[in-house]
């Protein structure tokens, strides 16, 4: 009975008169929305994305997965709580998921400076300044993200008003998305962070710190290895392994797809896989992966365990997704997104490998899931003593 | 889908309603209830009801199988069970007065014996909730943290743990609704009197506990099915922290100073308590949340559908009554379908990508002698809720839909004598007093710590009042930069005309001029993440397009009713759904517009097009500018949409129905009288007072005393009053600050002892369709939302009905009506006399339309969309009787005189039906919490007229009710110059025989006081013993017809002598009967 009416459209400015800089968001398909800068003011670019989170912006701007792409808040209101004091160097303390901000751009509908938390030692705007990552205001975000969702994720570019298209095209900073990201998000040695007698390795391709202190909370050591590392003399060394998250897509990791499939034909402890963990796991199993037209950005992604037929909210933030229909023999789809039937985790029938789509860790989101590192460590720690 | 919860699916359900409309309990249970019913018909299950609130949507043919307009009480429901095979109960839709209803049902063994089975959460889960020590416990066991408390069954215990807790403490009644009788004790001094007013009423057990004033107020909705899935449908943040209750607080959804961490923190307590208690369909959780810290504390679980979960599901656009009745069946979340997607299911999260703000309506202006402090007790009457980007503007559009005359956040709206004390002790005007104390330049961390208001709120006030600073200032031409700000903060059109001192409509201009239109987006509960062919839209302008666009059909567009207040509320939503439905049966498109979340017409199922916004000049112009509507309804929703068809008819917005022009004549009383005067007919004689000192003049010529005064200039609060004597006369002008020639006074001869008489009606292009008439219990004078209407009437003279009507014809012609109105009469001998005439629906279109069995509002859309058929007047001829009688909501207004005058105090009203006039008022009584009396009748009657008039009701009371009769002092030696026994009492509050004492021991359990003289501070005699009995919870009558008609009703049905009958057998009684209402 609705239809959509997109010929008439004008600029919303922002309300909280800023003598701040214009700044234009152009899309690939030639969309332009004008706004104010909060942040630093340079010219980027990267692939446009919406989170449709209504808390969590320290988390989710923080979070490795959106290196190089320029995040859209469906949520008007952003800014609201601050930002805490900046951590220690070398800590990996919340609500930081890692140490920079990730993501290229910051496009939201509605700024605000003066924040009020109890936890907050700086605003929101001062952080991405320092952090040298723009910021704009005043774009109606719901309009972005109706483009978005009809023409699936699109290329943008963030830039002064005053600039040229061409020549913000040409100046724009952004991240070779085969080539460069994984290389950006990944640590570049091993950390070890000492615990107790359960040894899980990670394979860090941009994992959020809070797979560590979820690990850490449950009181097992924890290895963090980049996901170049040779794999095998980790892998032996400890007692399960997770495969983290990270941006992209998968199949620009062949090398750390093909160090897997070496270790599935011999390993024998648990692998779990976990957002980008579940991809590779899917591929190095023989199954496929593809692109979803805007992918699951947000805390609300309903999923359904096939099993208990249990269902859990859980937080999302993948563009790619595991094509059920082409898994192998032996593995089967374990977790089912309810809102769209694509595949939210996998497990094999007769070894300790499974992997999830979401994110048990949350941050930004709901915990609801986060008995899966339970599951896992209790398998891990049984299979150990046996 | 059936399991161990529910082995096979119900065949027959009995629904409970909420029954009247009170402080605490309102209209979203009309909506609950109505989603319940409809849940259920759905699956083919059988549906009955009982809800004496006849008003509601619920209690229509169309959304219950059988429908009981009784009194939700154990003994009458205990009947209902028996004369209806139903296998199951729903009690957590109507209420507190449902739960509790239930909860009895269940303790007297009633449901087991009957083998009923209770849909949704266990009778185990509700009482784990309601009693707050299982509850305390019950959330220790999983570690989750309450507030430091103690269940105290007497006083004695109560107050041994108030200073063990140590003070200040908060006490609380359990299974109480709206926090009544709650109350911080901050000192010594104060505990005896909190503990009192905590015990009063018969509540069994109070709660002492540590006190949280301050800290933030946090609620979620959770919903879990029997197959253990749980989410959180929305979380909810009070702008006013702990220490107000949340009814009385400004709420804004989702909550805005809560990071991540917090945010999932609640959010995983909720479900972990949810899953623990077991709960089965939905509920809400209340936290304390330290500003300071993240620690929090449990307030309460309601296992039940509440004002939350009404407001919540308006919200977020999740059906959260719907979806919890379809798991109180049995079904699991994923198996429900997403109603706005229709794509995806009920189990998910709806993820907001804008703001609502909820802000309570107070009349405590309207109650003699109510105190003004808000707190812990809800005394608030209604809700509105305004969608939109940002919090300026929705609490400016939300301030606006209060309907209090106040057109935005102004600084200066109100004075303040002391401002500081303003901002500490909160009255309903606390929101202006911030934004007055940031326009003199108070920090806002001042104005923090005197409220314990979040920062984050008062710095997003700051704009508001620098623009209400700005505007003036800019006095070249309106630029489109200070335009768009300014509405963008949620100024309204004629906010930014007053403010630079335009003319009205410039603004408006400016706009046109400049393309500052609003757009309207959709509440899709996935933040656009989904297609969703959602109709439900709220205007804003801060979005760059609108996400719809207006179809090519034939639509009408039906105004709601706004925020209800005392005076208007359910029942003109009754009406706006019916036309709704009406018209879209007729093959129109409907747009709905209202911003109500308690009512069923913002139910995005009921219309194609719900707009949630504002219903002003403005909102209706725009939104006329983009649909182009073919037919406007201004009759149906009240006062509101009625006072903007002038308005709206000038600006060239197609109104249908009666004309605008007409609509005005019968609205301004000059024109109004001249008209009666030219049709020949008689009204009470009245004139304008424009300076004080002629009034006494006029009195004269008007007749003498006593008068009714009506001052025209009125901000808010008491509007009418009547004078029995000069000195009287002078306090009322004296209050009406003003009388001058542009703020007349009208003064109106006020007749006694006579009756009054409404005539309800459709007509047609001037001609008589439909019409109903009802008379008052009550003699003239009692307001007559307030007065007990009985209908047919049983008193009027046949020549006087026929009178009546005739003069309904007459002025339905000479105004042209088409569509409903109302007429109100004075009748005494054979005389009629016109009050006044509404041309639009009134507030007794649902009872005489369910009582005839016609329905008013749908023949008024037929009429007023050209449709003409048969229409049956049958309102005389009726085998039984309907008596539609007042909910009052006293206990919660402390200090309030509860006495009946010419203004309107009632809150909501219940419609019973019975074989005679005496069964059908005390069915309404009983529905309105009157109990029979059983020990002792307290009578202090009025002047001497009024004492004999009542002898032979005393005699009565005496003889054949056989009570004892206490009477204070004249009335008492009436009774013994008539040879009736009494016991004299004292009216002061001292000894043994004092009034209070015989209340207090319930040696009185009924208090008949008709209050007729004042005492020094202009209160009518005999205040301390009506306020004591109503704060006791013992039935007080204070109007002597009412009383008279209620000895009588006593003397000729004993309790255990009252019929339960369905409404659906009443009407079936009716030979012409088609389709019930």
């Amino acid at each position: 009975m609705t239809e959509i009416n997109s010929d008439k459209e004008r600029t919303v400015q922002p309300s909280n008169k800023a003598s701040s800089t214009e700044v234009r968001l152009t899309l690939e398909d030639g969309t332009e929305m004008k706004g104010q800068s909060f942040g630093a003011v340079a010219p980027i670019a990267g692939e446009v994305v919406f989170n449709t989170g209504m808390t969590g912006y320290v988390e989710t701007l923080t979070d490795p997965s959106y290196r190089g792409q320029i995040l859209v808040c469906t949520y008007p209101l952003i800014g609201n709580y601050g930002v805490p004091a900046p951590r220690p160097a070398g800590s990996i303390d919340g609500p930081y998921e890692s140490s920079v901000v990730q993501v290229q751009g910051l496009v939201i509908q509605h700024y605000i400076n003066k924040f009020s938390h109890h936890n907050a030692a700086r605003s929101l705007s001062q952080w991405l300044r320092q952090e040298n990552t723009p910021g704009v205001t005043g774009i109606d975000t719901r309009t972005l993200t109706r483009r978005l969702r009809e023409h699936g994720t699109m290329a943008g570019w963030l830039y002064p008003a005053t600039m040229e298209f061409s020549k913000a095209r040409q100046m724009a900073v952004k991240v070779d998305m085969k080539k460069e990201v994984f290389g950006l998000v990944a640590p570049t040695d091993v950390i070890n962070y000492p615990g107790g007698n359960l040894r899980i390795l990670l394979i860090d391709v941009g994992a959020k710190d809070n797979m560590v202190r979820s690990l850490l909370k449950r009181g097992t050591s924890v290895r963090r290895i980049p996901w170049h590392a040779k794999l095998a003399k980790h892998a032996e060394d400890a007692d399960g392994i997770i495969i983290g998250n990270g941006p992209g897509d998968p199949t620009d990791l062949e090398p750390l797809v093909l160090q897997i499939r070496a270790l599935l034909d011999t390993y024998r402890k648990p692998i779990f896989g976990i957002c980008l963990g579940n991809q590779i796991l899917a591929l190095a199993a023989g199954g496929e992966t593809y692109k979803l037209p805007y992918g699951h950005r947000g805390v609300n992604q309903p999923v359904q365990d096939l099993l208990s037929r249990k269902c859990f909210i859980t937080s999302q933030n993948h563009g790619y997704a595991v094509r059920d229909e082409a898994l192998p023999k032996d593995w089967e789809p374990w977790f089912v997104n309810i809102n769209d039937g694509t595949n939210e985790g996998i497990r094999a029938s007769h070894h300790p490998y499974f992997s999830v789509q979401f994110h048990p860790e949350a941050n930004p989101g709901p915990k609801d899931t986060e008995f899966l590192f339970d599951d896992f460590l209790r398998l891990v720690a049984s299979m150990k003593i046996s | 889908m059936h399991s161990d919860y529910l082995p096979k699916k119900p065949k027959k359900v009995l629904i409970l309603g909420s029954g009247a409309l009170q402080i605490g309990q309102a209209g979203e249970f009309d909506y609950s209830g109505s989603q319940a019913a409809k849940a259920l018909s759905e699956e083919g299950i059988e549906t009955v009801l009982v809800n004496p609130n006849i008003a509601t949507i619920q209690t229509s043919r169309e959304m219950a199988d059988r429908i009981y307009l009784q009194a939700v009480t154990p003994e009458l429901v205990e009947n209902i069970l028996g004369k209806e095979s139903v296998d199951s109960l729903l009690l957590s839709f109507g209420g507190q007065t449902a739960l509790n209803c239930g909860l009895e049902l269940h303790r007297q063994g009633v449901l087991e014996q009957n083998g009923i089975l209770v849909l949704g959460p266990p009778i185990q889960t509700i009482e784990d909730t309601e009693d707050r020590q299982r509850f305390n416990d019950r959330l220790k066991e999983i570690n989750v943290k309450v507030a430091r408390s103690k269940a105290c069954d007497t006083v004695e215990e109560a107050r041994r743990a108030a200073l063990e807790l140590g003070l200040p403490v908060m006490l609380r009644g359990a299974f109480t609704l709206g926090g009544k009788g709650s109350g911080i004790v901050e000192s010594k001094e104060e505990l005896e009197d909190g503990l009192r007013r905590a015990f009063a009423g018969n509540t069994i057990q109070v709660l002492v506990e540590e006190c949280l004033k301050g800290w933030k107020e946090i609620e979620y909705e959770v919903v879990r099915d029997f197959h253990d899935n749980c989410i959180t449908v929305c979380n909810m943040e009070n702008l006013d922290p702990m220490g107000i209750h949340t009814g009385e607080s400004i709420v804004v959804a989702p909550s805005q100073t809560l990071n991540d961490e917090e945010y999932q923190l609640l959010r995983s307590i909720a479900i972990k308590t949810v899953r623990h208690l077991g709960i089965i369909g939905e509920c809400n959780i209340q936290y304390a949340l330290d500003p300071n810290s993240s620690d929090y504390r449990v307030i309460e679980v309601n296992a039940r559908l509440s004002r939350s979960s009404a407001l919540a599901s308006k919200a977020t656009g999740y059906p959260l009554a719907y979806v919890a009745a379809k798991l109180a069946i049995g079904y699991t979340l994923p198996e429900i379908t997403n109603g706005i997607t229709q794509r995806t299911t009920a189990f998910f999260e709806p993820s907001l990508d804008y703001i609502v703000c909820k802000m309570p309506r107070w009349d405590l202006g309207k109650f003699r002698g109510a105190a003004q402090r808000i707190g812990s007790e809800m005394k608030s009457v209604g809700e509105v809720m305004a969608i939109g980007r940002t919090f300026p503007e929705v609490i400016q559009k939300a301030i606006r839909m209060l309907d209090i005359g106040v057109k935005g956040l102004d600084p200066e709206a109100f004075k303040f004598q002391d401002l500081a004390s303003e901002l500490k002790n909160a009255t309903p005007r606390r929101i202006f007093a911030v934004a007055r104390a940031l326009a003199n330049g108070m920090s806002p961390e001042n104005i923090h710590e005197l409220t314990n208001i979040d920062l984050w709120f008062i710095h997003a006030i700051e704009p508001i009042v620098k623009m209400y600073d700005e505007l003036p200032l800019s006095k070249e031409a309106l630029g489109n930069d200070v335009l768009l700000r300014a509405k963008q903060l949620g100024f309204s059109d004629q906010a930014i005309d007053d403010h630079r001192s335009e003319q009205p409509g410039s603004a408006r201009k400016a706009r046109c001029e400049y393309g500052v239109r609003p757009n309207i987006a959709q509440v899709d509960t996935m933040a656009a993440e989904f297609p969703a062919d959602t109709n439900y839209l709220y205007s804003t302008y801060h979005a760059s397009t609108s996400d719809v666009s207006p179809s090519k059909r034939k639509k009408i567009m039906v105004l709601g009713s706004g925020v209800y207040r005392i005076g208007s509320s359910v029942e003109f939503d009754w009406c706006c759904v019916n036309a709704v439905k009406e018209a879209a049966s007729l093959g129109y498109e409907t747009i709905m517009l209202n911003y109500n979340p308690e009512t069923v017409s913002t139910d995005y199922d009921v219309c194609d097009k719900l707009i949630f916004d504002e219903i002003s000049l403005e909102s209706v112009l725009d939104i006329c500018e983009t649909e182009q509507p073919d037919g406007i309804v201004v009759s149906m929703g009240g006062q509101i949409p009625n006072n903007l068809a002038i308005r709206l008819h000038e600006a060239g917005a197609p109104i249908i129905g009666t004309s605008p022009e007409n609509i005005d004549r019968a609205e301004d009383r000059r024109k109004f009288s001249v008209l009666l005067d030219d049709l020949g007919l008689d009204q009470p004689q009245w004139a304008h007072v424009t300076a004080a000192a002629e009034v006494n003049h006029i009195v004269e010529q008007l007749g003498g005393f006593p008068v009714l005064v009506r001052p025209s200039y009125v901000l808010s609060g008491a509007a009418m009053s009547v004078a029995h004597e000069p000195n009287e006369l002078q306090r009322i002008l004296n209050r009406a600050k003003r009388v001058s020639q542009d703020h007349p006074v009208v003064v109106s001869k006020f007749e006694t002892h006579a009756r009054e008489v409404e005539l309800d009606g459709v007509a047609d292009h001037g001609k008589l369709a439909l019409w109903a008439i009802s008379e008052h219990i009550e003699d003239a004078g009692v307001h007559s939302g307030d007065a007990t209407l009985v209908l047919p009437p049983q008193t009027l003279y046949i020549a006087t009905i026929r009178r009546i009507k005739k003069i309904g014809a007459q002025i339905a012609k000479a105004l042209d009506i088409t569509g409903p109105f109302n007429i109100q009469f004075l009748a005494k001998h054979n005389a009629v006399k016109v009050i006044e005439c509404n041309l639009r629906a009134s507030r007794s279109f649902p009872f005489v339309s369910k009582v005839t069995g016609q329905n008013f509002a749908t023949e008024a859309m037929r009429r007023m969309l050209g449709v003409r058929g048969k229409v049956i007047n049958n309102s005389l001829d009726l085998d039984y009787v309907g008596v539609k009688v007042p909910q009052f909501s006293f206990s919660r207004l402390v200090g309030a005189d509860p006495m009946l005058g010419v203004e309107m105090a009632s809150t909501g009203e219940v419609g019973c039906l019975g074989n005679d006039l005496h069964e059908a008022l005390l069915h309404g009584l009983l529905a309105t919490g009157f109990r029979f009396p059983k020990t002792g009748v307290l009578l202090s009657l009025g002047p001497k007229a009024d004492k004999y008039w009542f002898a032979d009701e005393a005699k009565i009371i005496s003889d054949e009710l056989g009570l004892p009769i206490y009477a204070t002092k004249g009335t008492a030696k009436m009774l013994k110059d008539l040879n009736i026994d009494c016991v004299e009492v004292k009216k002061t509050d001292e000894g043994e025989n004092s009034a209070r004492a015989l209340i207090n021991s319930q040696q009185v359990d009924l208090v008949i006081n008709i209050p007729r003289e004042f005492d020094e501070q202009g209160r009518p005699d005999g205040y301390r013993i009506r306020r004591h009995a109503v704060d006791n919870g013992v039935p007080l009558i204070t109007d002597l017809q009412l009383a008279r008609a209620v000895v009588e009703a006593l003397r000729c049905k004993k309790p255990e002598d009252l019929e339960v009958t369905s409404w659906n057998d009443f009407l079936s009684l009716h030979p012409g009967k088609t389709t019930p209402p």
